[in-house]
C-alpha cells in the first residue's frame, strides 16, 4: 500500500530530512512513524500525497509513484488520502458542516449523498450536534476531531496524520487515537506520527522510529 | 456531465457570493467600469445618431445630375433605364422637378419664398450613387454623364462626401482607441480584483489542493468572478449611457426643432447593447485569467 525505497529528501541549502529511508506498509495496517521534533516525521508524511518530492529514491501510494506523478495527477492522489495535521488546517469562516463538505465539493456525489457523507463523518467522530458551529468555538480536541472528519469523508484507503495529538490533554489524546483505530478496524491504513511515547506505548501498533533522517527501528 | 454542470453551479454561485460579501467593493469596481466604457460606448451610439441625420447618405459619394429646364419627361425616362442599365452604380433615385419643388417648400423658412415664385423654376434630376469611391474615377463618370442628352449639369458630391466621411472614420478611429485604453483598463481592474481575492483565500485554496481540488475546480470561480464583475461594469455603462442620451436628447430634441427635424439621440440598439455586455464580461474573464495564471500558481500547500 506504502512503500518507501531509499527515499532521500534533501532541501535547498543541502540539508537533508530524510536520509535513505525504506519500509512498507500493507493495506489495513496502523503504523506510528515516532522521533523527536527534527527527526524527520513530517518530512515522510509530506512525500506520501506529494507535498514534498523526494530527492532520490521511489515511494510506492498504492502502487503510484508519488515522485514521478505529473502535478495534474496529484489532486487525485490526494482525494485517496485522507490528510490530518498538526494546525488541523480548518477554514474558520464556514462551520463545522461546511468544512467537512469542502472535500466533498469537488467529488463526484450529488448534493444529497454528500450531505450525507458529511453528516455520518460527523456523527462519526461526535460532532454532529455542533454542525452549524464556527471550529473557533469548539475545543482543541474538537478542533482536531473535525479535521479528522474532513480528512475520511471521502472515505480514503490510507489516513495520515501529522502529530494530531500535539495540542492535547491525555485524555482527548487518547480519544482522538481511539477514532484512528476505528477507522483502521474498517480496513483503513493508518499512519501517524508522534513523539509522544506514552501514547505508542498504550496502543500496541508497529512503530517507524526515525532518527536524524534515518529509519531507526 | 451532471458534476460538472453541478461544479459549475457551484462556482457560479461561489462568484455570487463573493460579490455579495464585498458589496461596497463591488459596486466601485462596477461604476469604475461602466464610466469608463460608457465614453467609447456613447461615443458609438452618437456616431450611429449623426450618421442617420445625414441620411445613410453622408458617408458615400453622390452625384447628381440635373436635366436641360425644357427636357421633356420621355426624355428623362430614357435616361433613368440608361442609367439604371449602368453597372457603376449601385442606386439610381429620380426626382421629379414637382416633388424637388415640395421638399423644397418643406424646408424650414422657404415656404414664403418658394411661394413667391411664378413658376417652378427647378429642374428634373437624377441623384445617383455610384460604386466608385475614388475622386479621379468620379470625375470621369461625371464628364461621362455631363455629355449624355439632355443634361444640363453634373454635381460631384464626392468632396465633402470624403471629408465627412474622413472625420466620421476618424471619430471611428478614436472611439476604437478609446475603447481599446478603456479595454486594458478593465482586464487590468479584473486582474487586480482577482490577485486581491486570492490573496484573501489563499488558506482555503491551499487547503483545497491539500485535499485533491484541481486546479481546475479552484480557477473556475475566480473567472465567473472576473466575468460577473465585467458584466456588472457593462450594465452600469448601459445605465450611465440611457440616463446621459435621456438628459442630452432635452437640448437636442429643442435644438433639432428650431431647423424643423424631429432628431434624437439614438440609444444604442439591444444587440449593441447586449455586446457590450458581453466584450465587458469576455474582458473581466480575460483578466481573471491572466491573474489566476499568474497567482494561483504560486500558492502551493508545505
Amino acid at each position: 500500500m506504502i512503500s518507501f525505497s531509499g527515499v532521500v529528501k534533501r532541501y535547498p541549502g543541502g540539508q537533508e530530512g530524510l536520509k535513505g529511508v525504506s519500509f512498507t506498509i500493507g493495506a489495513g495496517e496502523f503504523a506510528f512513524v515516532a522521533g523527536h521534533s527534527g527527526a524527520g516525521k513530517s518530512t515522510l508524511l509530506k512525500l506520501i500525497p506529494a507535498i514534498e518530492r523526494p530527492s532520490a529514491g521511489a515511494i510506492l501510494v498504492n502502487g503510484q509513484n508519488v515522485g514521478t506523478l505529473k502535478r495534474t495527477a496529484l489532486p487525485y492522489l490526494r482525494r485517496n488520502l485522507g490528510l490530518v495535521f498538526q494546525d488541523q488546517k480548518l477554514l474558520y469562516d464556514r462551520n463545522v458542516y461546511d468544512n467537512v463538505m469542502l472535500p466533498l465539493a469537488f467529488s463526484e456525489l450529488g448534493g444529497r449523498e454528500a450531505a450525507r457523507r458529511a453528516r455520518a463523518a460527523l456523527e462519526k467522530v461526535g460532532l454532529l450536534a455542533r454542525e452549524k458551529a464556527n471550529p473557533i468555538q469548539l475545543s482543541g480536541g474538537e478542533q482536531q476531531r473535525l479535521a479528522i472528519a474532513r480528512a475520511v469523508v471521502n472515505r480514503p484507503s490510507v489516513l495520515i496524520a501529522d502529530e494530531p495529538t500535539a495540542n492535547l490533554d491525555a485524555e482527548s489524546a487518547a480519544a482522538i487515537l481511539e477514532i484512528f483505530a476505528a477507522f483502521n478496524q474498517v480496513g483503513v491504513t493508518v499512519l501517524v506520527a508522534t513523539h509522544d511515547e506514552a501514547l505508542i506505548g498504550r496502543f500496541a501498533r508497529r512503530v517507524l522510529r526515525l532518527a536524524k533522517g534515518r529509519l531507526v527501528e | 456531465m451532471k458534476s460538472w454542470l453541478r461544479h459549475h453551479r457551484q462556482a457560479v454561485s461561489a462568484a455570487f457570493g463573493k460579490l455579495a460579501a464585498q458589496k461596497s467593493a463591488s459596486l466601485l469596481n462596477a461604476l469604475v467600469i461602466g464610466i469608463a466604457l460608457s465614453l467609447p460606448a456613447g461615443g458609438y451610439a452618437l456616431l450611429s445618431s449623426l450618421r442617420s441625420v445625414t441620411l445613410g447618405a453622408a458617408l458615400e459619394p453622390q452625384l447628381s445630375v440635373f436635366l436641360r429646364a425644357d427636357s421633356l419627361r420621355p426624355a428623362a425616362d430614357a435616361l433613368g433605364a440608361r442609367l439604371k442599365g449602368d453597372t457603376r452604380l449601385n442606386d439610381v433615385r429620380f426626382v421629379s422637378r414637382e416633388q424637388a419643388l415640395k421638399e423644397l417648400q418643406a424646408t424650414e423658412g422657404l415656404a414664403e419664398v418658394v411661394a413667391a415664385l411664378a413658376r417652378n423654376p427647378l429642374p428634373d434630376a437624377f441623384v445617383l450613387r455610384p460604386k466608385l469611391a475614388d475622386a479621379a474615377q468620379l470625375d470621369a463618370l461625371a464628364k461621362e454623364l455631363l455629355a449624355m442628352p439632355g443634361v444640363a449639369h453634373v454635381q460631384v458630391d464626392s468632396a465633402w462626401a470624403r471629408r465627412l466621411g474622413a472625420l466620421a472614420g476618424t471619430a471611428r478611429l478614436a472611439i476604437a482607441l478609446l475603447a481599446t485604453l478603456l479595454a486594458f483598463g478593465l482586464v487590468a481592474i479584473a486582474f487586480n480584483t482577482i490577485r486581491l481575492q486570492i490573496l484573501t483565500q489563499r488558506a482555503e485554496i491551499e487547503i483545497s489542493k491539500l485535499i485533491g481540488a484541481t486546479d481546475a475546480f479552484i480557477r473556475r470561480p475566480f473567472f465567473y468572478l472576473g466575468a460577473l464583475q465585467g458584466l456588472a461594469g457593462g450594465l452600469v455603462a448601459l445605465v450611465i449611457l440611457r440616463a446621459s442620451f435621456a438628459a442630452l436628447n432635452v437640448g437636442v430634441s429643442e435644438l433639432a426643432a428650431s431647423y424643423g427635424s424631429t432628431f434624437r439621440l439614438g440609444y444604442l440598439d439591444p444587440w449593441d447593447s447586449v455586446a457590450v455586455v458581453l466584450f465587458t464580461a469576455a474582458l473581466g474573464w480575460l483578466g481573471a485569467v491572466l491573474s489566476v495564471s499568474k497567482y494561483l500558481l504560486e500558492i502551493e500547500p508545505k
